[in-house]
């Protein structure tokens, strides 16, 4: 049985800084985006200029992520030591503007069965991947499809 | 860019594809320097300026120790995968603005055993937070093998259709002496080889190792001095990739080739309907199958009734990658963009042996390096 002070000090951190975790219960996480005032163009994370208007420090902050669309994927089989493999890498098209990489989750890495979800809606979901160094559960967003 | 004035090239020299742990990357440059300088008909003392293409280290100094010291102008390039395409168009410009009349461009690498390529890049301190295999995949066969999806998903194209590629390409290498290996395929072999990352398997990857190139670039009068043989060097165009929204999660290989072909073809006062050999990035063999789009050699969507068609093949309407492509001939980075140019001009000049494009006139190497860099080189005969 894990104490409570040992419990309290194990922390959810997730695996890059735009990708915020809720703060409390009945919160979704989000990935943190920037949009450009002056074209409208979205990124994934904090922007100092806009590389498709060159415009400057004229951005505001915007959720991203909770839905996407399968634009592309691979199922990786040979990877670096220590990668868990198969796994599928995917490409998702976010409506607000951009895209991200991803793994695809809910589904077996068969092209069979995925190669039908091109183009189709998808979810974002957090899952612990791993443990850091300090015994804290690192947090990734993954996507699966939507309402499956 | 247009260039103030014409430019051939008057010389070639390739070393086979290999590995070759007995010799130093100086050697295996400084062979390919002395092939290119005979077969060009001139010595050291003849070139005015030296673009070096070596992804590992910046050796352009070093193989100057090793062939000749004339305290001429060296510029060491890095450039990705198109590193040695990048020193070739720093020679080419060099004699097409007037500055010296005879270049040299010599791309090396040595990398054995190297492996996958793209994980290391983005490594974090804690390998907890590393987000290759958690957030998607940056490492190459990924980002190419989901190029080729991305086609999939618009044209319905098949693995089959993909493997058809490597299976030209390894049919194609069994001509070609340079080539790391010689040897074909079948269809069910290639469509049974480990599955590296889907749908590339084994055998529709390029593999990696050591290799050296050299081009030598010449203005008109020095053509007529020398009396080398000369193919026009008609246009050599380097982009970047533009905007676009799916730029931040998959690195661009398709506008930053059309962008250059567009410029290519403009300048070279060609098409893509006069190509009658291309080289072209096939790194995988889903990258070749976007690229036949992408540089205007079939319509949108119809590669791969192309390449079935045997439009692609030696003999057919432009033959692709008669070299074997990267896929046979292999991959060592920063020698690979003069490797490819050296194929056309010996395309051009009739020279390829039992994989000659019959009547070839015109040609184009083109070169992809992440992130993210497009060489095109245009050569009529």
């Amino acid at each position: 049985m894990t104490s409570e002070s040992e419990t309290k000090e194990k922390k959810q951190n997730p695996i890059v800084p735009y990708l915020r975790l809720p703060a409390r219960a009945g919160e979704k996480a989000y990935l943190a985006g920037s949009k450009c005032r002056a074209c409208g163009a979205a990124y994934v994370g904090k922007r100092l200029a806009c590389a498709k208007c060159f415009a400057v420090d004229n951005f505001e902050e915007i959720r991203l992520g909770e839905y996407g669309t399968l634009r592309t994927f691979s199922i990786v089989y040979q990877s670096i030591p220590g990668i868990e493999v198969p796994f599928i890498a995917a490409v998702v098209d976010l409506p607000e503007g951009t895209a991200v990489r991803a793994n695809l989750g809910g589904i077996e890495p068969d092209p069979d069965k995925i190669v039908p979800l091109l183009g189709k809606k998808l979810e974002m979901y957090t899952e612990k991947v791993r443990e850091d160094k300090e015994g804290n559960d690192v947090i990734a967003y993954r996507y699966r499809p939507a309402g499956a | 860019m247009k260039p103030a004035r014409d430019v051939y090239v008057i010389g070639v020299g390739m070393v086979k594809y290999g590995r070759y742990p007995e010799k130093t990357v100086i050697e295996i440059a400084s062979e390919a320097v002395i092939t290119a300088l005979k077969d060009a008909g001139i010595t050291m003392k003849d070139i005015q300026m030296v673009g070096s293409g070596n992804l590992s280290a910046p050796v352009g100094q070093q193989i100057m120790r090793s062939v000749g010291q004339t305290g001429v102008p060296v510029v060491n390039v890095a450039n990705a995968c198109a590193t040695g395409s990048t020193a070739c168009r720093e020679a080419y410009l060099s004699v097409a603005s007037g500055a010296f009349d005879v270049a040299m461009a010599i791309g090396s690498e040595q990398m054995g055993k190297a492996g996958l390529l793209g994980a290391g890049r983005y490594m974090a301190a804690d390998p907890a937070y590393l987000p290759e295999g958690v957030l998607g995949s940056q490492m190459m066969p990924a980002v190419f093998s989901q190029w080729g999806i991305d086609h999939a998903r618009k044209y319905g194209t098949t693995f089959e259709d993909f493997a058809r590629v490597a299976y030209k390409n390894h049919k194609n290498s069994v001509h070609n002496p340079y080539a790391q290996y010689q040897q074909e395929f079948s269809m069910e072999e290639i469509m049974n080889g480990r599955m590296i990352s889907w749908p590339n398997t084994l055998y529709m990857c390029c593999p990696t190792g050591d290799g050296a190139g050299a081009i030598i670039y010449a203005s008109a009068e020095k053509v007529r001095q020398f009396g080398s043989k000369a193919v026009t060097a008609a246009a050599s165009i380097l982009t970047s990739d533009p905007w676009t929204e799916t730029g931040e999660a998959i690195l661009d290989i398709n506008q930053c080739t059309r962008l250059a072909a567009k410029e290519a073809y403009e300048t070279a006062g060609v098409g893509a309907e006069d190509m009658d050999v291309v080289e072209l990035h096939d790194c995988f063999a889903t990258a070749e199958m976007v690229h036949y789009e992408n540089l205007g050699l079939a319509p949108d969507g119809e590669g791969p009734k192309c390449l079935k068609e045997g439009k692609f093949d030696i003999g057919g309407k432009t033959a692709v990658n008669a070299s074997g492509g990267l896929l046979s001939r292999g991959h060592p980075l920063g020698a690979t963009g003069c490797c490819g140019i050296a194929e056309i001009v010996w395309q051009l000049r009739g020279e390829s042996g039992g994989r000659q494009q019959p009547n070839a006139k015109a040609g184009l190497a083109h070169v992809i390096g992440l992130t993210s860099a497009c060489t095109i080189n245009v050569f009529v005969k």
